[in-house]
């Protein structure tokens, strides 16, 4: 009997295992499951648990301070969200931070420095890498401070404007989402350069060498065969800088606050700002979640970009 | 099912490893009080901990077998609040014995974070020596006692004689409206280079220093009635939108940041800004008037960081007048903090034997010349050597009689970060007096639940 199973069975892959007397029993199942459990118990608790709270907390207008019960108020924080000047003026300004210094920024100028580093010698890559790679493993409260300093009225950037001649001003109160997405640049553009750099050296040789034989110059060979070949490792670093962006808080918190006024309130500022400032952490955890799915809208656009490259 | 049993064994131990982790210890022994206080951001300022350091070991000698556990947190005021607020909403972190400041505590016991003090004030023969307005701080609307004050401040105008002198101006300098304090910081402008005429916090960096520093002492000079408060209506329990009044006051800070008149408005946005006016604006005549609070000496004295004892010769005192001269003709804004015990706190018996020990007439006394506070009891106001202790402290107890309290109603911090909202309008020039009140009216309805009134 158990021959004729084997054989029929063998078709199907699947079902090999099911045979005769070797057939898993529930408690057997249960017992082999039981090592992953404590971990599963643990990501429910701390992980799951939480995410959960947060978003029933969002539907509520549970406040810090000055409220006796709590209660559960439907869509309403959503609605106010959506009414508010500042909230929207958030909006806006995580948009303009993230193309900046995101895309714009981190992106192309880790592009930029891979590429430039592939033809430089060795010294030289070493040393850029480095220094590159330096700004990026600085605590992003250290990043903060060092920015800070530097674009201070007091601080090196007018010293070196002085210098030249040039006027100075406080970069941090004229043009601050400008002098946030510069340090957000600063700061992240060694991951992309990293992620670019081995992306880079997977281009076989012969390819690019093909091609310069026909005659295509450097432009060329990087717009046909250079981005094509490496459209995949685009996608993957648009998006992680792109969610990391959207997150930064440290690094504009000790630059700016959000300031002056809401100039470089970015939706981290301005959910923390609700939350912990004017003590509606209902409200917040209801902006917490439009900042998610902001993030999600971003994640879907850079998901479709990496199914049709490939 | 033999060899099952070694995993199984293996998961449990794991999981009740990780879960006891985290479920044990909330640190509430029976013999220790846990003291949460506002330690100064200013790291050479330890009033505050040396003074408490004083009375645990007091403390800790009468009471043998008992301990008191220290536990700064060390934030600028308005994340002090928080990181308290969070600290309070579980009995595994609330502390037994809290620092609250008095704009705040209604909230926080609407919040039923705090436990009413009766059944202790009772039995405890020093309440007697507070003063009344003192005791009514702490008091919510349910009629009960939510704190021990431990002291009170009032609000004037701190000038450099030395600046004055340069500027042509007398050194015995009393404004009588706003546009006599406006012109001697004008004239300071003109002929004074290098200094900050005026100072008058602002914004929501600043926080209740912002409301209560600078734009209530304008708001409440502006007020026809001496008693009346033109934040909120005590007749309809409603708060105040759209009035001339506000608008006047906003139009007070706009002219003193477009004029130049204050501090770099990056500056006067500065978190710290409160920090640097006390620790290097003043002393180092940097700044002609400063519109401040009774307790700046306490930087300056000895051993506090950043001594000054000359303070005394360099600065003078003038009331802050009332807008257009009237009457009572100068104003001033108290406030203070108090000790409450936590609902959720462990040791309240203990806690506020603790208090007890702050709170004898020479500790008192001890912390409110430390402090440079105002005292509230009276045994030690009466006190010679209290009167004695500090130049200005007759001049800032004086203005007690005349002295305004906030409405710490429960929806008062929300509404004073609407003035802050308003006032760093204004101070940056993103919006005109206009704007900034008409958002001001639309903000104060969501922060008070729509329980406005127009006057």
């Amino acid at each position: 009997m158990s021959v004729t199973q084997r054989k029929a069975g063998s078709g199907a892959r699947g079902v090999k295992a099911g045979a005769g007397g070797t057939r898993p029993t529930l408690p057997r199942t249960l017992t082999r499951a039981l090592p992953v459990a404590p971990a599963l118990v643990l990501l429910a608790l701390f992980l799951a648990g939480p995410i959960a709270y947060c978003a029933y907390l969002a539907f509520t207008d549970l406040q810090l301070t000055g409220q006796a019960e709590s209660s559960f108020t439907g869509l309403d924080n959503f609605r106010t969200a959506f009414e508010d000047e500042a909230f929207l003026n958030a909006v806006w300004l995580t948009l303009v931070f993230t193309v900046l210094s995101s895309l714009v920024g981190q992106n192309t100028l880790g592009l930029a420095l891979a590429a430039l580093m592939q033809r430089a010698s060795k010294p030289v890559r070493t040393l850029t890498g480095g220094i590159v790679v330096t700004a990026w493993v600085l605590p992003e409260v250290v990043a903060g401070f060092l920015l800070y300093a530097f674009f201070r009225r007091e601080g090196t950037l007018n010293a070196v404007l002085d210098w030249f001649g040039l006027p100075s001003q406080n970069w941090l109160f004229t043009l601050p989402i400008l002098a946030v997405s510069f340090a957000n640049v600063w700061r992240g553009t060694a991951f992309s350069m990293l992620v670019y750099s081995a992306a880079l050296n997977e281009i076989p040789k012969e390819i690019t060498e093909a091609a310069e034989v026909d005659g295509a110059g450097g432009w060329r060979r990087m717009w046909h065969i250079t981005l094509p070949m490496i459209r995949r490792s685009i996608g993957t670093n648009l998006m992680l800088n792109t969610l990391q962006t959207l997150s930064v808080f440290g690094l504009i918190w000790v630059m700016t606050r959000g300031g002056p006024g809401n100039r470089s309130q970015t939706l981290p500022l301005f959910m923390y700002e609700q939350a912990f400032q004017k003590s509606m952490i209902g409200y917040g955890t209801a902006v917490a979640l439009l900042l998610l799915a902001v993030g999600s809208l971003f994640s879907l656009v850079y998901m479709r970009l990496l199914r049709t490259e490939v | 099912m033999r060899p099952n049993a070694a995993p199984l064994l293996l998961s449990t131990l794991l999981t009740a490893t990780a879960l006891s982790a985290c479920g044990s210890d909330s640190g509430s022994d029976p013999d220790t009080v846990e003291i949460s206080y506002k330690q100064s951001t200013d790291n050479s300022v330890r009033v505050m901990d040396e003074y408490l350091a004083d009375v645990k070991e007091q403390f800790e000698k009468a009471n043998p077998g008992k301990k008191v556990e220290l536990v700064p947190i060390k934030a600028p005021d308005a994340e002090y609040y928080t990181k308290l607020q969070q600290m309070l909403r579980s009995p595994k972190t609330a502390p037994d014995l809290v620092y609250e400041d008095t704009f705040l505590i209604n909230s926080d016991i609407t919040s039923g974070y705090l436990k009413p003090l009766d059944p202790y004030l009772d039995k405890w023969e020093d309440w007697g020596e507070f003063v009344d307005t003192a005791k009514a701080a702490a008091k919510a609307q349910d009629g009960k006692t939510y704190g021990v004050p431990d002291g009170t401040d009032t609000r004037g105008l701190w000038f450099d004689k030395g600046i004055f002198k340069k500027a042509g101006l007398p050194v015995d300098w009393q404004p009588r409206t706003w546009d006599d304090l406006l012109d001697a910081a004008r004239t300071i402008k003109e002929k004074v280079p290098g200094v900050t005429p005026l100072n008058v916090y602002t914004g929501k960096p600043a926080g209740e220093a912002a409301t209560m520093q600078g734009f209530e002492m304008l708001l409440y000079g502006t007020a026809t009635g001496a008693t009346e408060s033109p934040l909120y209506d005590t007749a309809s329990e409603k708060w105040i939108t759209g009035s001339q009044g506000f608008k006047d006051s906003l139009r007070f800070v706009e002219t003193v940041f477009k004029e130049k008149l204050g501090p770099d408005v990056s500056d006067a946005l500065d978190p710290n800004i409160a920090t640097r006016v006390r620790g290097e604006l003043l002393p180092e005549g940097k700044l002609g008037i400063n519109l401040d609070g009774s307790w700046l000496p306490q930087d300056w004295l000895k051993g506090s960081g950043h001594e000054w004892p000359e303070w005394s010769e360099k600065l003078g005192l003038a009331y802050m007048p009332t807008q257009g001269g009237q009457a009572p003709g100068k104003v001033s804004m108290s406030g203070g903090w108090t000790w409450s015990i936590p609902s959720k706190a462990a040791n309240p018996d203990l806690a506020f034997e603790f208090i007890k020990t702050m709170q004898t007439k020479a500790n008192a006394q001890k912390w409110y010349i430390a402090n440079s506070g105002i005292a509230v009891r009276t045994d030690v106001a009466e006190d010679p050597a209290y009167v004695k202790a500090q130049p200005g402290i007759k001049f800032f107890t004086d203005l007690v009689a005349s002295t305004h309290y906030r409405p710490a109603y429960p929806a008062y911090p929300r509404v004073s970060t609407a003035v802050q909202e308003a006032m760093e309008g204004v101070t940056t020039g993103d919006s005109s007096v206009e704007e900034a009140a008409r958002r001001y009216d639309e903000e104060l309805k969501t922060a008070t639940d729509n329980q406005v009134i127009r006057k």
